[in-house]
């Protein structure tokens, strides 16, 4: 039961930070409690099929199928929250108004809330398949119904509190700069995504590795542990990364900064 | 823009480096069963990409994971996937069931200077 609660609460935190982060990050949108509990569910639905096919998924393009899945899934979370970002960098400044003067919400675009929909949609079709196929497995097994189901349950309720935890101290974060640090957090979490995608890739023997342990920071920071968990999901924190991880890495990083700049500079200049 | 096609660019080289490169590489086995890894220790040369073959013998499924080679898989119950390691240099890396912490493994890599070249 324990051992349960603590599978289901890994899967659960990495998806509730990715939304925590995209909640906070979009705080002053029109609607978007709507959009993102939307993503949540297709992504409930998502992680069953995922589930269900995770045997084929796995036989596939020969046995490299679940790889080639996780690392589209990922790029497609990267786009997304690059779009996100680029949006904010056109329209932080005005909800930084309105919201100081009004708390009232800001209209966005159908585009703005699909990004928003579609990377809470991966972020729980990811880590849910894992956590739907863990039970399935239990259950199908003969294992304590009960004891999986409120481990399950505690597992998922945890995840939950520590995201609710992250997205309430992002609120603490003054109007004035609230839209930096967001933007931030995601561009971090996003180059974050990209260096896992390319892990994937490398993993599927479609990308070299272009050199493995680069370096090692095991010694000051293992990233089994907490602290070193917590920071590869946040800011893609890998005590021995590989070339490629470090080229998707900059890569992601670089270009959605740049982006961001000129969406930037572009707004300022048409005010 | 400049630099994203840039990107982009330098990644399709690679692909193509990739497969031009790519030699077969050399194939191990590896299965769980009874919610062990067999064999738990795996030597492998240095500097050789290395195609891992993870069969799943029991009726659980398995998440074959490991940090120290940022490799993450799900192997279905009495499923087969394949994954690519390496090229690796010298150490120990090790590997455990991300459903079952009790199994665990270790890649080993020789010192090519002790193992007598190839």
């Amino acid at each position: 039961m324990l051992a349960t609660a603590i599978i289901v609460f890994r899967e659960v935190l990495e998806a509730a930070l990715v939304i925590a982060i995209v909640l906070g990050a979009s705080k002053g949108v029109a609607g978007r409690g709507r959009w993102v509990l939307g993503g949540i569910l297709l992504g409930i639905a998502g992680a069953a099929t995922v589930a269900l096919f995770a045997s084929r998924i796995a036989a596939a393009y020969s046995g490299t199928g679940q790889a080639l899945l996780d690392a589209a899934i990922l790029l497609v979370a990267v786009v997304m929250l690059g779009w996100q970002n680029i949006w904010m960098q056109t329209h932080g400044r005005q909800l930084a108004a309105e919201i100081r003067e009004l708390g009232a919400a800001v209209r966005a675009g159908k585009k703005t809330l699909a990004a928003l929909l579609v990377v809470t949609f991966t972020a729980v079709l990811r880590e849910g398949s894992e956590v739907v196929l863990f039970l399935w497995a239990i259950a199908a097994n003969g294992g304590h119904r009960l004891g999986m189901v409120i481990g399950g349950l505690s597992g998922l309720v945890a995840g939950g509190i520590v995201g609710a935890l992250l997205y309430r101290s992002l609120l603490f974060i003054p109007i004035r700069y609230f839209f930096q640090v967001t933007s931030a957090l995601i561009l971090l979490l996003s180059s974050g995504l990209a260096a896992q995608a390319a892990a994937f890739l490398n993993q599927a023997g479609l990308l070299p590795a272009l050199g493995n342990r680069l370096w090692d920071t095991s010694r000051i920071l293992r990233q089994s542990s907490t602290v070193g968990q917590l920071l590869h999901i946040l800011v893609g924190y890998v005590a021995q990364p590989s070339g490629i991880e470090i080229v998707f890495y900059l890569a992601s990083l670089i270009t959605t900064f740049l982006l961001m700049r000129l969406t930037a500079r572009r707004a300022a200049v048409s005010e | 823009m400049k630099r994203l096609r840039a990107t982009c660019l330098l990644v399709g080289a690679l692909v193509v480096a990739q497969v031009a490169m790519a030699d077969a590489p050399r194939t191990v086995a590896i299965t769980i069963t009874h919610q062990r890894f067999s064999p738990d220790e795996l030597p492998l040369p240095p500097g050789v990409q290395v195609k891992l073959l993870i069969r799943n013998a029991d009726n659980l499924p398995a998440e074959f994971e490991s940090n120290d080679l940022s490799r993450e898989v799900i192997v279905p119950a009495h499923g087969r996937v394949t994954i690519y390691i390496g090229p690796l240099s010298a150490g120990r890396y090790r590997f455990f069931n991300d459903f079952n912490h009790a199994a665990q493994g270790w890649v080993t890599v020789g010192d090519p200077a002790h193992a007598g070249g190839n």
